[in-house]
């Protein structure tokens, strides 16, 4: 266990290394840069704005510039803002609990309804239901996510006014009803690509299982179907969604980049996009840094998860 | 019903719906089995023998996919006899694994994966009994000492993947066991074991049978396993019985040609060195279900073919001679041509 907490660990330093530098690359080699702005109302000149380079170290060779980056990162110093001259960490913790709540709300909502949409699809195999479901399911997998958004907005906000057309909570309110009501059109818009590729999963996974031996024996035991259902072959059906679990954690980070645009949404998908947009160097490396780490968790997780579900992972 | 009969199965058919047609998998199927025999049924494979035995539990898919006509009865431990194909599901749910329980062919996927051994068992005592969860697990105890599990306290939280696959038959013979049935039905339980396992799983079988006097119903499709075990026989070939015997008149002197045929297969040490040193294989293949010949099933298959008499309609099965049958047209003159 220790061995392969070890080797796991060294080879996601490598990884992470990799995509330091990919990512350092590209940032910087895309056109425009963080003084773009301030060439572009033409007040100042350009001895100013090499000045300016100049003190922001943006004029050394991109090679030095990446060194001292990560000699910093290492010593834990994820840099400062250039937009709000505050500490990259700081940001990202500021933005980190709207994503997290988005995020967490849509996992949940998308795994419980797939789940169960798959299981039931899976027992009665061509019913209607399960023709249903999978239309159904391919119908969300080919909605754009930003155009749903639009949807919910134009039909539950402005048309039927239910809902609120953004943002986390109503300024000066906050409570938790607020909140909650403020949750649901992202939360739904986030959770309907997710509840159909969970349906999907767990259907197949549901499928390879009731035709296995161990369901027949179960069945000439003599026990009730709904247990031979839930705990024979749900219980062993669940075991490959731990893996699903955990490589959708990055993905739903990345969905929540659309979804948090089209809802005002103050998370780390917004927090990207808007540093992009103003070639704010340190924060887009320190988010580019801080998923990649998440994405490697995840895995790391699901598969330590992996071997606490399944008893042949474990002694093995 | 005979008092001492203890499964009476009439007219058995089983037919699957397929998008190419209905597959007739066993056909009138008919066979008594009584308390403490051993009735083997032997055939190759898609001889109907796994699908009628399935059958009789209802295990087979359900309505729209599989069809199953006739009538199954069974004599439970209190005497009283069910018409298994009539029943509702709960009343048959309640029967399986308590009066009749099954032992199947893989044991090293027949086991729930995820759950412990210990478990396992108990779970088949609970739905049965009004024993607690403690009463049941020690139950499973006394079952896997039964079946000749060594270090019982430490197997009852062992996990299927931990035991070889002699001890996981084992453990399924347990489960079987558990509710202490009047019928056991073992579908080809030593096919997937090694030669060694195969004769102590046998051996523990036979003993269990000696010691509850349940009625053995064994699907195989190994001779010397028949030899072994068997008190009756029934031979099945495309879906229908095509001779029935004692073990021993059945080896001795074998009606069917099918039979013959499959006798002659079995590799015999006394015989090597003789002129048989190459083995006899039946020539040609199981027919396909879809298209089956009109007459005997058999008969392109067989050497003692006469197409006036095979090809025309399926035999019956007639009796010849005490408590034996045989479906063949011709089993009259060639047991007449040749030599008892």
């Amino acid at each position: 266990m220790g061995s392969f907490l070890a080797r796991r660990v060294g080879q996601a330093g490598v990884l992470l290394l990799i995509v330091s530098i990919i990512g350092f690359s590209i940032l910087h080699l895309a056109p425009g840069g963080p003084l773009s702005q301030f060439a572009a109302t033409g007040d100042m000149t350009q001895e100013d704005l090499d000045r300016v380079a100049r003190q922001m170290g943006l004029d050394r060779p991109l090679p030095v510039q990446y060194a001292e980056w990560l000699w910093r990162l290492l010593q834990g110093d994820w840099g400062v803002s250039y937009r709000d001259k505050q500490p990259v960490l700081r940001v990202i913790g500021s933005h980190l609990g709207a994503t997290l709540e988005l995020m967490l709300s849509s996992t949940l909502l998308a795994m419980m309804i797939g789940c169960w949409i798959g299981v039931l699809g899976a027992i009665r195999r061509y019913s209607v239901f399960d023709t249903l479901a999978t239309v159904g399911a391919m119908i969300a997998l080919s909605i754009p996510t930003f155009w749903f958004g639009l949807v919910v907005i134009y039909v539950f906000s402005v048309g039927l006014g239910w809902l609120p057309a953004g943002n986390r909570y109503t300024i000066g309110d906050g409570s938790w009803s607020d909140r909650l009501h403020h949750l649901i059109g992202p939360c739904i818009v986030l959770a309907l690509v997710s509840t159909a590729v969970w349906s999907r999963y767990m259907r197949s996974s549901m499928l390879d299982v009731i035709n296995q031996d161990y369901i027949r024996t179960a069945r000439s035991k003599g026990i009730p179907e709904r247990r031979i259902l839930f705990q024979h072959a749900v219980r062993n059906a669940l075991l490959p969604m731990i893996t699903i679990a955990g490589l959708h954690l990055p993905t739903l980070l990345s969905g929540a980049l659309v979804t948090e645009t089209v809802f005002t949404w103050p998370g780390m998908g917004r927090l990207f996009l808007d540093s992009i947009g103003y070639r704010d160097y340190p924060t887009v490396m320190g988010i580019l840094m801080f998923t990649a780490m998440l994405v490697l968790l995840g895995s790391l997780l699901a598969d330590l998860l992996y071997g606490v579900a399944d008893p042949r992972i474990r002694t093995a | 019903m005979a008092e001492d009969v203890v499964l009476d199965v009439e007219d058995l058919s089983v037919s699957f719906v397929s998008p190419q047609g209905i597959v007739p998998a066993a056909r009138e199927v008919s066979f008594e089995v009584r308390r403490g025999e051993t009735l083997a049924m032997v055939g190759e494979s898609g001889s109907g023998k796994s699908v009628t035995s399935l059958a009789i539990l209802r295990l087979t898919p359900p309505a729209p996919q599989c069809r199953i006509e006739g009538r199954v009865r069974l004599r439970a431990g209190d005497r009283r006899v069910h018409d298994l194909l009539a029943l509702p599901e709960a009343r048959m749910r309640e029967l399986r694994g308590s009066a009749a329980a099954m032992v199947f062919q893989e044991p090293m996927t027949s086991l729930n994966p995820v759950h412990k051994i210990g478990d396992q068992i108990a779970e088949a005592v609970r739905f049965h009994s009004a024993l607690s969860k403690r009463g049941a697990l020690d139950r499973a105890a006394e079952l896997l000492d039964l079946v000749g599990i060594p270090d019982v306290r430490r197997r009852m939280s062992s996990y299927p993947h931990q035991l070889s696959g002699g001890m996981r038959q084992r453990v399924m013979i347990a489960i079987a066991l558990s509710c202490e049935p009047v019928l056991l039905i073992a579908d080809e339980p030593t096919t997937a074991l090694d030669v060694t396992i195969q004769a102590q799983i046998l051996e523990l079988l036979h003993d269990l049978q000696q010691r509850t006097q349940m009625a053995l119903l064994f699907i195989t499709h190994n001779l010397g396993v028949v030899a072994e075990i068997a008190d009756r026989v029934i031979v099945m070939y495309a879906g229908r019985v095509v001779e029935e015997a004692a073990v021993l008149p059945l080896f001795k002197r074998p009606l069917m040609p099918y039979t013959q045929g499959l006798l002659r297969s079995v590799p015999r040490l006394d015989l090597a060195g003789r002129r048989c040193d190459e083995l006899a294989a039946i020539p040609g293949n199981v027919p396909d279900p879809l298209a089956l010949p009109p007459g005997c099933s058999f008969a392109p298959r067989c050497a003692h073919r006469v197409p006036e008499l095979c090809d025309g309609r399926v035999p019956l099965l007639e009796g010849a001679g005490a408590q034996h049958f045989v479906r063949c047209a011709r089993w009259a003159s060639l047991a007449e041509g040749a030599p008892p």
